[in-house]
């Protein structure tokens, strides 16, 4: 995609982005919009492991350990806070830390991808099991008790400052589709700058990246922490969307999810793993009303079916479809610049247009 | 001094606990550098076909030394034409795939079962004195069963022609198929063996944790984190890697619990990664199997 028509899209986003923000509350029902921000939750989710994974070429499969320590965090700090002014700054502070001092082992180690992604995965199940054992009265972080397998009900966001101001669920829609907007173009933003561009060329070939001088552990240790914060960000939005924080979180049923809605909207895409994520949201709610098929079932055969026939995902595939479609067309105009600009990764492309 | 015995046993069956449940995904990590997702799921297959067979009046040393072993590696066989092969060299869409098939099993088995605990059967082995404390016989049983698994599989490595061919393509898959190796048979081969050593190992602990669609979720954490640390050399790489961080589970859980125990292992592993990012047996025992 050349950047004219990228922007072009990303104005349309924008706009659709907003006519949502505003138009939904005033449109759907309060069922819906409490659901809707379950599912901008995930979306976050999915773009925080679009953004590691899609350009930084980090294969997390434990992208949950950073959603579940943000969710539980925020709901212990503003437990012992009294508020939740500095607990959602506290949640994301934390899960980006996690993912740090996590990240400097991998990256520093120089931990291979594969490896990398089942020692994320271990990591969230350890976790899973950690907290489903932690039922007794002896388990808790200043006032807040862990529960174990219940979990900790979740205090609602209050207006920052002010924290006998609470919001309603209308209002936390407001807020969590303002994050995934903001998130989403600040995604947007850091892929376009120096610091995104470099996290592309070490996904493309990070021997050569580190032999043009760059800190390649550096870089994807940054990357990871920022992605580990959007992920704790989403888990914020999670305990506000359910009201109640559990162990599950931290499953194996949630980490394969997340890595289903990347691979179905496309890696090294930002929108597509946010689609992902919406679609499989509602695909499972309405799977969840009827009981002969099993979520299971169906999510492992749809990851199946698009490793093996469309491993690129759907959003690239679809640009891919329509370039060749327009190539044919506008080819004289667009040649040149079609042909400097993929030159180098493919050759085969470039005799096509 | 009762209690050190009692307590060794513990340590031991811990770690040979832990050889149990990698030894499987060893063999297909070591052979083809592909971590099968699905490994816990093979797992719990094997502990479905105990129950079931032992519900439905097959011995159940029977079903557990042969049953077991031979359907999960059945199916190992079918998943490996049907959909590992067309992924090789695609490391990552490997791990997917069979993150999917993980997902499609446990969904099947949760279709065909139930999400509940099919019924269970108890220890064939009771519980055995040592001076004033009583140990599990099966446990004992267990122990000896691993360290026969073990042998075998060093045996069968060293000495047999299959063994050999399976080295040979281990160290250099492409010029084990110049010298006429049939690699992709090989694969296959490899790919039913560790399915079905996986079989016998969830048969084996199904009377001791009950069967659950789910079941599989809590053996592969350790599993992965233990094949992980130990790399790539089969038997030294799982055996080392066990005693460590089996060892070190069993010692913290004997003084804290076993949630401090879960936690210590996967900090040591974590650590041991740093130092050792290849795994234990690319910088110690190198030439071993």
């Amino acid at each position: 995609m050349n950047h004219a028509r990228e922007n072009s899209w990303l104005i349309l986003i924008g706009i659709v982005g907003a006519i949502f923000l505003i138009g939904a509350p005033q449109v759907l029902e309060l069922f819906t919009i409490i659901n809707l921000t379950t599912a901008i939750a995930m979306a976050l989710l999915a773009l925080s492991l679009g953004l590691v994974w899609g350009f930084g070429g980090i294969l997390c499969f434990g992208q949950s350990t950073f959603f579940g320590i943000g969710a539980y965090a925020y709901v212990v700090a503003a437990i012992n806070f009294g508020g939740t002014s500095w607990a959602v700054v506290v949640a994301i502070l934390v899960a980006a830390a996690f993912a740090a001092v996590l990240g400097y082992f991998m990256f520093y180690g120089r931990v291979s991808d594969v490896y990398l992604g089942v020692i994320t995965l271990t990591v969230s199940l350890i976790f899973y099991n950690l907290m489903r054992r932690t039922s007794g009265p002896e388990y808790k972080i200043g006032d807040a008790l862990l529960g174990g397998f219940n979990g900790i009900n979740a205090p609602p966001l209050n207006v920052p400052g002010d924290a006998s101001w609470i919001l309603f669920p209308e209002d936390v829609f407001y807020v969590a589709m303002a994050a995934l907007i903001i998130g989403y173009f600040g995604c947007v933003w850091l892929v376009r700058s120096h610091f995104g561009r470099v996290a592309v060329a070490i996904r493309e070939n990070e021997l050569r990246a580190e032999l043009i001088g760059y800190d390649v552990r550096l870089q994807k240790l940054i990357l990871f922490a920022v992605g580990g914060g959007i992920a704790g960000a989403a888990g914020v939005l999670f305990a506000n969307g359910v009201g109640r924080v559990t162990p599950d979180v931290f499953n194996l049923y949630n980490a394969a999810l997340i890595i289903i809605w990347v691979i179905v909207g496309g890696r090294g895409t930002l929108i597509g793993p946010i689609l992902g994520a919406f679609g499989l949201f509602y695909l499972i709610s309405s799977l969840g009303q009827q009981t002969s098929i099993n979520n299971n079932l169906v999510l492992g055969v749809i990851l199946v079916v698009f490793v093996l026939l469309v491993p690129k995902g759907i959003v690239p595939s679809v640009i891919d479809l329509w370039d060749r479609k327009r190539g044919r067309r506008g080819q004289f105009r667009r040649h040149g610049r079609r042909q400097r600009r993929r030159g180098g990764r493919t050759a085969e492309t470039s005799h096509e247009g | 001094m009762d209690l050190y015995i009692a307590l060794a046993l513990q340590i031991v069956y811990g770690i040979a606990n832990l050889v149990l449940i990698s030894l499987g995904l060893a063999i297909i990590f070591g052979m083809m550098r592909v971590i099968n997702l699905a490994h816990g799921e093979f797992l719990m297959l094997g502990g479905y076909t105990v129950v079931i067979s032992t519900n439905a009046g097959v011995n159940i040393w029977l079903a557990m030394l042969i049953l077991a072993p031979l359907v999960v590696g059945v199916i190992g066989v079918i998943v490996e034409r049907v959909m590992i092969r067309f992924l090789y060299g695609r490391m990552v869409d490997t791990l997917l795939a069979t993150w999917g098939l993980s997902l499609v099993l446990i969904g099947l088995v949760t279709t065909i079962f139930g999400a509940q605990t099919a019924t269970t059967i108890s220890p064939p082995i009771g519980a055995i004195q040592i001076g004033d404390f009583t140990s599990s016989g099966y446990e004992l049983f267990l122990i000896g069963v691993t360290v026969v698994l073990s042998v075998l599989a060093y045996c069968a490595l060293k000495y047999t022609r299959i063994g050999l061919i399976a080295r040979g393509t281990m160290q250099g898959a492409e010029i084990a198929s110049a010298l006429g190796v049939s690699t992709s048979r090989t694969y296959a081969i490899t790919f039913g063996v560790g399915a079905a050593v996986s079989g016998l190992a969830g048969g084996l602990l199904a009377p001791i944790t009950g069967v659950l669609p789910s079941i599989g979720a809590t053996y592969i954490a350790k599993a992965f984190i233990t094949v992980i640390s130990g790399g790539t050399a089969i038997l030294a790489g799982t055996l080392s890697a066990s005693t460590l961080l089996g060892g070190v589970n069993s010692v913290l859980s004997y003084i804290t619990g076993p949630t401090i125990g879960e936690v210590g292992l996967l900090v040591v592993a974590i650590v041991l990664l740093r130092l050792m990012p290849q795994g234990i047996t690319a910088r110690l025992f190198r030439r071993s199997l």
